[in-house]
């Protein structure tokens, strides 16, 4: 494990969260959680656990976003609050 | 409000902060979790049930019982977006004109209230918002799409040696479907993946996994003790674990690609199977 790699990641990933959360765009918030996920899908395989990390890849990153991306195609882009 | 949801937040925070020191450090030998069960699993799994994934082994065999409800629940979330969502087509109000367009040559008409077009294989029906879908993007997830089931079918096999199984292989085999509906539309994707199919194989896959421990259980041993299988596959008890194994993460698999394609067609379309993303 090399700590600088795993700072930057762990850097990117509190980013792409508070990101997700600032953005009015739902389509922009969608897609920075997807991010969010593969940081963390990094950050499992980092710490050995590639089962969770694997899991993680296909299901947070994968079709979680997708169906968020779905569900903002139903609705408007933009958030009211 | 915003002002004392952002407190809490940060109480919470601080209040995790300090609760994570009292953890024993990352991968330390002498913690609990890693002195009482770890142990046993590390050196007693490749012997008991013959399979070189540990994790593999402890999620479907020693903890089998928590995996089949996780399974239950993935099936119960499924369920429920259908009946939150689907609407069924004489609850839905008719829109004013009807679009129908003609299959070869992509020639749309539209009727007026009222006018129905004859049943014909001809015309399909749309909905106003219809587009057609690009060729580029069609033909390059047409490519993709096989490789992408045979990669979610190894992962399934695989579970045993390499990271991966049931759970993960069924959610990339779904992902093939969803792709196959968001490249071309649809309605292609409904037909080739009916409502009532994705419902049943949703069941089935919970039904195989619960069947499974049923069996054992008719078997005189234990509910998930899958060596009472030795007898049905003529293999030795040992074995007969990491063939149970296999056979309850088919099951697994199963039951999230189904759920997985009928949450995507629910919410895509807003519940009515027509047009969506």
């Amino acid at each position: 494990m090399i700590w600088q790699i795993d700072l930057a990641i762990l850097t990117l990933v509190v980013v792409a969260a508070i990101g997700a959360l600032m953005v009015k765009d739902l389509l922009g918030a969608s897609v920075l959680f997807g991010s969010y996920s593969f940081m963390m899908c990094l950050l499992w395989s980092i710490m050995g656990a590639v089962d969770v990390a694997f899991t993680e890849a296909s299901v947070g990153a994968g079709v979680s976003t997708v169906l968020f991306v779905a569900a903002v195609f139903r609705t408007t882009r933009r958030t009211k609050d | 409000m915003k002002i004392i949801g952002l407190i809490i937040t940060f109480l919470t925070g601080a209040l995790l902060f300090y609760a994570a020191d009292d953890f024993p450090a990352w991968s330390d030998p002498a913690s609990p979790a890693s002195t009482y069960l770890s142990p046993h699993f590390i050196e007693k799994t490749m012997e008991e049930t013959s399979v070189p994934n540990i994790v593999t082994a402890v999620l479907a065999d020693y903890r089998g019982f928590d995996t089949m409800f996780e399974t239950a629940v993935i099936f119960s979330a499924g369920v429920v977006c259908f009946f939150l969502l689907r609407i069924s087509r004489r609850e839905e109000e008719e829109p004013e004109t009807r679009s129908y367009r003609h299959v070869l040559t992509g020639v749309t008409i539209q009727l007026k209230e009222g006018h129905k077009m004859p049943p014909s294989a001809d015309f399909e029906r749309i909905d106003s918002m219809w587009t057609p879908p690009d060729l580029i993007i069609k033909t390059g997830c047409r490519l993709m799409i096989p490789f992408v089931q045979l990669f979610a079918l190894y992962v399934i096999a695989h579970g045993h040696h390499s990271p991966g199984g049931g759970f993960q292989g069924g959610v990339i085999l779904g992902a093939s479907f969803i792709l196959l509906a968001i490249s071309h539309d649809p309605t292609t994707a409904v037909r080739r993946t009916s409502e009532k199919l994705i419902g049943i194989l949703c069941a089935v896959g919970v039904l195989i996994y619960a069947g499974t421990g049923a069996l054992c259980l008719l078997l005189k041993l234990n509910f998930l003790d899958y060596s009472a299988l030795a007898g049905i596959l003529h293999v030795d008890p040992i074995t007969a674990r990491s063939h149970g194994i296999l056979i309850v993460e088919i099951g697994v698999g199963i039951a999230v690609l189904a759920t997985m394609i009928w949450i995507y067609n629910n919410i895509s379309s807003a519940g009515r199977y027509r047009q969506g993303l």
